[in-house]
């Protein structure tokens, strides 16, 4: 690995403010989604929103506010490895009482 | 990087200007492995959320239908912003410009106050009408209805409480930032309380459906 040093702070990259404000958009819209979903009273388009409108705002703040998309390709599978380990203790858990 | 890169960057570069040893990237390795074990702490709480939702999803249906989706809501919409804020302030002290790092990091920490005095009003107004935890009112209601608000009392708080702490952290990052321990030279702290705050953001995202629109 190389060193790890002020330089390294340096050559990071700056996010420019339209970049952070364009995401901030996305997430307020896609909170509109998810309420608008969860009030329609189906359950199949409220768990629709749960699932797969929940996942995305994380990873929108994940890649843009937490840096994680400019960041290097180890801590990327560091934390694909992290979230790895959540999704198979929590499959394996709901595994366990859903079949027992 | 070859060797002798590497070499040539740690002799040129391991120390900043002030002659302490800096490591940004193992900093911020260190802020994200913290990160991991808070993931896996709340992935615990909405696993055992998971377990008693699906054991007794008509009573969650119905609690839900009890707590206030406006404020929660609200309170979404002032965790976004504050992450966005904070988000900015750190590309602001990277550009040098510490006045305008310094009212949006303000701007940060007033939003966390805001979704804690939010928090208080809706906790207040529940423990009025007599639900909290081992209340005499949810000794009376089915069970899963008291689970529901146990959890939603345990994991509301364990958020809150982290949000405490995270403005705590700001206040902290603005009188480093007015002392210039901050600068655009040497911004790590003030990257770990964003990474910090975005964790507390990211959980609140997945609070919000869980509880105020599981109904």
């Amino acid at each position: 690995m190389t060193s790890t040093t002020a330089h390294d702070a340096e050559q990071s990259h700056i996010v420019g403010y339209g970049t952070f404000i364009k995401v901030w958009g996305v997430l307020v819209a896609l909170t509109g989604a998810l309420v608008a979903l969860s009030a329609s009273h189906r359950p199949n388009l409220a768990l629709l929103g749960l699932l797969v409108i929940t996942p995305t705002k994380a990873s929108l703040v994940f890649f843009y506010f937490m840096h994680l998309k400019y960041e290097s390709t180890a801590l990327k599978y560091m934390v694909v490895a992290a979230i790895s380990v959540l999704v198979i203790f929590v499959g394996l858990t709901f595994s366990d009482y859903l079949y027992r | 990087m070859t060797s002798a890169a590497a070499e040539s960057t740690t002799e040129t570069k391991a120390e900043g200007h002030t002659g302490q040893h800096r490591d940004y990237i193992g900093a911020k390795l260190g802020m994200w492995i913290f990160i991991f074990t808070e993931l896996i702490l709340f992935g615990g709480l909405f696993v055992a959320y998971g377990m008693y939702r699906a054991l007794y999803p008509q009573d969650f249906h119905h609690a839900s239908g009890e707590l206030n989706v406006t404020l929660g809501v609200i309170n979404t919409l002032v965790l976004l912003t504050s992450s966005l804020t904070i988000a900015m302030s750190i590309t602001a002290i990277r550009l040098g410009k510490k006045v305008q790092a310094m009212a949006l990091l303000s701007t940060t920490a007033v939003f966390g106050c805001v979704f804690l005095v939010n928090k208080f009003f809706e906790w207040k107004a529940k423990i009025h009408h007599g639900i909290f935890p081992s209340s005499p009112l949810l000794a009376q209601r089915p069970h899963g209805e008291a689970l529901f608000f146990s959890l939603y009392y345990g994991m509301t708080g364990l958020h809150g409480l982290h949000v405490t702490v995270g403005v705590v952290m700001m206040v902290i990052m603005l009188v480093l930032l007015a002392r210039n321990k901050i600068r655009n030279d040497d911004f790590i702290k003030l990257e770990n309380a964003g990474l910090y705050w975005h964790l507390v953001d990211v959980i609140w995202i997945f609070l919000l459906p869980l509880f105020y629109l599981a109904a």
